[in-house]
């Protein structure tokens, strides 16, 4: 069973988001770096680089998969994670810690307000696989 | 069918095994009206001795294969050591598959391993993949990958880069948002010339060195220029002997290299299979085309080599790969290796230089000729531009009527201005004998 | 540094040829110079020379070579050694007198851009082995110049834009709609991608079959530019529906490429070109045996219909009248113009040292041969289908043709997998199936025996499997840990792909890390 955090607001992509005044924190899903397996790199947006809900920003790989990482909310990139090219395995050791993608400054928290909370999430996870 | 082990009795017994009476049945999804229901019209079996026998008449018809010949421009005969055939035969080399299963195939990881060493070592870059198909291709997939790099679309390519590899990078990037200009060459140094298209729109500068005449470029201070504007600098090189004696395209500031390998003790054959090789700074490796052999080690700390960075690959990303390539050209590619490893550091010094002096005396010796010159002034490996007293193309012809000798190419083939010029190739091949004797046979045909 | 041996044997732990590098040594003689030497500074000054004096290139003796790669060469599984089965591949014999006429210096030494007259027997050649892969495919147009099934890929589909480039003008803008169905090679996209198609997924049905009501509903929504259809399909089953399949293509407006990596379940018995193909390319190194090489060389022709022939590469060979053979004297010749053609895919004419192994191919088999080949592939194909229906998950119903196919899904209770499976065969003296291809079924092992494995090997294979199956529910670890017999055990490809280690550098570690 896949670890989902309370607190966090989620995607059907399988990306979490947790805001902080205008500032949205995002990153990928335990289960979504449980499907990918060992994390090998991650490609990042730029900062200052801008977005529109369910775009596509960068990409996860693992040794034999890749999956493009969307950004659930639009907005300017304002902070990526550099350390995760360093350390790709804290996305797959610490996904809603270290292994954080990028901050985004948001256009629309109404955007945050529609994604889904850890419970619909959770059911949304048993009812797709 | 000698190849084929069962028995006729034991494909009956295999048949019955699966619920079946005749082989034909076992084609019973097949619907009917698309069934052949009658014998290829192809020749009827051959004995050994009758299949070598038809292949050596074909053979009989190439009498070029065995005239003194001083052909060049992307194929080169070179002396290739007898280990080099005798070992890629090996049945565990060269009846095996792609390194799926590193367990099973760490004798090709490792000399894939080996042979993008060489190649960096050779070209002065650092990373090399595990071989393109040939240099025309190699080409090619530079031009898409610096398109990747740099979100440009603009290439810049030299006229003097071989004529049939820009034919070939025009068929590859024809749908791909790619503009392909060209830029002259100067008509006194036949090295390349105005620079003036160069600006901040193009994604790639390509130049080859020593280019398709033969001259050897200034590469640094045209890694200088494509630098300036924001562009990568590729280099192509054709006659891959060149490494021994040049200066590395890496030192002199190369973002790519690529180049045929086909001079690493591979034969001729009509023009393939040859090796692409394709080399790049390793801050692009991720955006490169083709297969990546790393180091990797098991549970037990014990080395071994795996095909690493594979998301890049079309199995994994497919219409989003960097390249559709899946077969690379591995047999040839350890025939490169074995080729670049016996000959060794001095080998590949001794090989190189014998090229350079062998070239320079026919050079020398041509210019000398009444009539004949050398039309372009900047120093030349082993390939160099003649101008004849009259038609090139004739004079070739009779040359080889009349004196049994492939005296090179005609620059009309691909330059239609050019008429009275042709391209002379000098490798370590051709022996003192032969270059007197193309040198005495100019001077009597041009008469 | 103290070295850990992998193994005991010596022939085991041969290191990277530059760590058996010692200077001084050699291991080549050239003649010597026979020209008059002069100064190098003279005609190619020092500024255009290397000055590195070739720093880490090796220096070994020919004995060296010898040992460095005959050591690793016993490191590789092949087909010489056993069954290689894996599914796709086609890993069929690998004759010796095609290797052997390949050789002949009069291929060989061959340039390129000989004359015409002094190479009319390679001309001949490539024509012949023309003539008979339009035989054998039922379709007027070859192109020998691609130099793998992929290039040969990217050849068909260039040559189908150029069609409708030609045909519709300016709307051929409206048709970029490439199909490519689920189950298909990763080449397939990609290759689609490089002629500028966008590309659409058809679905297969649950029985193994292209969708046809999807079919339709993709065909519905305009925009076809073609279809892409492997067939037999990845799964090794005939599309039955073949026909109609191209008929509905056609009438949207587009064309059929066909991926012909698995036509050795079809030559002599069908041809494409009957069944409504308008291009397919062809891997001479599966269907005709050259060699695959460790990854290559390839061959992958190009065959089309005489509606698309215009569009097919420069140059083509021509075979000439008897009239103007007598006039010019020769009888082949290259045409250079081509106003329509898609351009140049490779430079010169393409791998042309395995024109020669292929035509052998077919020379040795001839007509009879040829069929006795396919019949025999499906046979063994189905004898293997068959016998591990109780073992292992077959996941559709349908005859397969020359591939068998399985999943997982009866091990993966018992926490086996099919990598573990594949894994695990090794130990019993097998190369592993194709794992994990195609995407549609999930934990895939795709089983090709070829024609070239007599039932005694087959027999052993399938009590291999039968056995591995018994592992699997008595002791899963052993699968699971497998292979035990190999040199070195699965390596760790997360770490080698997070910091990417691609050459040797003085400063690496050797054999083994130290502890």
């Amino acid at each position: 069973m896949s670890n989902i955090l309370e607190n966090l607001k989620y995607s059907k992509d399988h990306e979490w988001v947790s805001v902080d005044g205008d500032v949205a924190t995002v990153g990928i899903t335990d289960y979504a770096q449980g499907s990918l397996g060992d994390v090998v790199y991650v490609e990042l947006p730029k900062d200052g680089d801008t977005f529109a809900a369910h775009e596509a920003v960068g990409s996860v790989e693992s040794v034999k998969a890749v999956s493009e990482i969307f950004t659930p909310i639009g907005g300017e990139i304002v902070e990526v994670n550099e350390s995760v090219n360093d350390t790709p395995e804290n996305v797959n050791n610490d996904c809603y810690g270290e292994g954080w993608m990028f901050k985004i400054k948001l256009d629309n928290a109404g955007e945050v307000d529609a994604m889904l909370s850890s419970v619909e999430y959770e059911e949304f996870l048993t009812n797709e696989h | 069918m000698r190849y084929i082990p069962n028995s006729p009795q034991e494909v009956a017994e295999m048949l019955n095994v699966v619920g079946l009476k005749t082989p034909d049945e076992l084609f019973r999804s097949i619907p009917k009206d698309v069934q052949l229901n009658r014998a290829l019209n192809v020749t009827d079996p051959l004995s050994e001795p009758e299949v070598i026998l038809a292949m050596e008449s074909y053979a009989a018809k190439n009498p070029g294969a065995t005239k003194p010949s001083f052909l060049g421009a992307g194929v080169y005969s070179h002396f290739s050591p007898t280990v080099v055939d005798y070992l890629i035969q090996r049945s565990e080399f060269f009846t095996s598959y792609t390194p799926y299963q590193p367990e099973v195939t760490q004798g090709t990881l490792q000399y894939i391993f080996e042979f993008q060493t060489l190649v960096c070592q050779l070209t002065g870059m650092e990373v090399a993949n595990a071989s393109m198909y040939d240099g025309s291709t190699s080409m090619a997939e530079a031009f898409l990958m610096a398109q990747r790099v740099t979100k440009r679309e603009k290439v810049l390519v030299a006229e003097t880069v071989h004529p049939e590899y820009l034919e070939v990078a025009k068929t590859y990037v024809q749908h791909c948002g790619i503009e392909l200009d060209t830029f002259g060459f100067d008509n006194e140094t036949g090295r390349v010339g105005d620079l003036s298209k160069l600006d901040n729109k193009v994604a790639a500068l390509v130049v080859q060195s020593p280019n398709f005449f033969g001259c050897v470029e200034d590469l640094q201070s045209l890694a200088d220029k494509a630098h300036a504007v924001g562009a990568l600098f590729i280099v192509v090189v054709t006659e891959a002997i060149s490494f021994g004696l040049l200066k590395t395209p890496g030192e002199c500031g190369a973002d790519i290299v690529v180049a045929e390998g086909q001079s690493f003790g591979i034969p001729m054959s009509f023009g393939g299979p040859h090796v692409g090789l394709f080399a790049c700074k390793e801050k692009y490796v991720r955006n490169m085309p083709g297969r990546l052999a790393g180091v990797a080690y098991d549970k037990k700390g014990n080395r071994g080599f795996v095909l690493t960075l594979a998301t890049r690959e079309q199995h994994i990303r497919r219409e989003k790969a960097t390249s559709n390539i899946c077969t690379n050209q591995g047999l040839i590619a350890l025939a490169a290796t074995i080729y670049m490893e016996t000959m060794g550091k001095k080998g590949l010094q001794e090989v190189a230089t014998q090229n350079a002096q062998k070239a320079n005396y026919a050079k020398t010796q041509i210019a000398k000729l009444e009539g004949f010159s050398i039309p372009f002034s900047t120093p030349t490996f082993n390939e160099f531009v003649v101008r004849c007293p009259k038609n090139a193309t004739e004079i070739l012809a009779k040359l080889l009527k009349e004196n049994g000798i492939i005296g090179g190419l005609a620059l009309k083939r691909y330059y239609q201005t050019r008429e009275n010029e042709f391209l002379v190739c000098v490798t370590e091949t051709n022996t003192k004998k032969q270059i007197d004797g193309l040198v005495s046979s100019l001077k009597e045909v041009s008469k | 540094m103290s070295i850990k041996q992998v193994t005991s044997h010596p022939t085991q732990n041969e290191g990277l040829i530059f760590e058996r590098s010692q200077a001084g040594r050699v291991g080549y003689m050239l003649p010597k110079l026979d020209v008059e030497e002069t100064n190098l500074d003279d005609f190619l000054p020092a500024e255009l020379r290397r000055s590195d004096d070739l720093e880490g290139v090796p220096e070994v003796s020919e004995v060296d070579i010898i040992r460095h790669f005959t050591r690793m060469s016993t490191w590789n599984f092949s087909i010489d050694l056993g069954m290689y089965p894996l599914g796709s591949c086609t890993m069929k014999y690998n004759s010796r007198l095609n290797e052997k006429v390949a050789r002949i210096p009069g291929f060989t030494n061959l340039h390129p851009l000989t004359p015409e007259s002094e190479s009319q027997g390679a001309l001949e050649l490539a024509y012949q082995l023309q003539e008979d892969l339009s035989e054998i495919t039922g379709l007027k147009g070859v192109t020998l110049q691609p130099a793998a099934g992929a290039h040969g890929e990217m050849t068909g589909v260039m040559l189908i834009r150029a069609f409708l480039d030609k045909r519709d003008g300016e709307a051929s803008k409206e048709r970029r709609v490439m199909l490519v169905p689920d189950s298909a090679h990763g080449t397939n996209p990609a290759s689609a991608n490089m002629a500028g198609f966008t590309v659409k997924t058809i679905r297969s049905t649950p029985e193994g079959f292209t969708d046809l009501d999807h079919l339709k509903e993709l065909c519905a929504e305009g925009g076809i530019a073609g279809l892409m259809l492997t067939n037999p399909s990845t799964v090794g089953l005939f599309e039955i529906n073949i026909k109609e399949i191209c008929d509905l293509i056609h009438t949207a407006g587009g064309l059929v490429y066909m991926d012909g990596a698995n036509m050795n379940a079809l030559v002599g018995v069908a041809r494409p070109g009957d069944m409504g193909v308008d291009v397919i390319h062809l891997n001479l190194h599966k269907t005709f045996s050259t060699p695959h090489g460790g990854g290559g060389p390839g061959c992958g022709p190009c065959c089309c219909t005489a509606e698309l022939e215009p569009f097919l590469p420069t140059p083509r060979i021509v075979k000439l009248s008897e009239q103007e053979a007598v006039a010019t004297g020769i009888s082949y010749k290259l045409n250079y113009n081509r106003p329509d053609s898609i351009g140049r895919v490779k430079a010169f004419f393409g791998n042309f040292g395995m024109f020669v192994r292929a035509l052998a191919y077919i020379q040795t088999h001839g007509n009879t041969g040829l069929v006795e080949a396919t019949q025999s592939a499906v046979l063994n194909a189905r004898y293997v289908s068959h016998a591990l229906a109780d073992d292992f998950d077959k996941p559709f119903e349908a005859d397969c043709m020359h591939e068998a196919i399985f999943s997982h899904k009866k091990q993966t209770r018992k926490g086996v997998h099919t990598l573990d499976i594949g894994k695990r065969l090794i130990d019993y003296g097998f190369h592993p199936m194709t794992v994990y291809f195609p995407l549609i079924v999930e934990g895939a092992m795709l089983i090709e025996p070829t024609e070239s494995v007599g039932r005694q090997d087959l027999d052993s294979f399938i009590d291999a499997m039968k056995s591995i199956a018994q592992e699997t529910i008595d002791n899963p670890q052993l699968v699971i840990d497998a292979p035990h017999t190999t040199r070195i055990g699965r390596l760790d490809e997360a770490t080698a792909a997070r910091k990417p280690v691609l050459r040797w550098k003085k400063d690496m570690e050797t054999l083994s890390k130290t502890a």
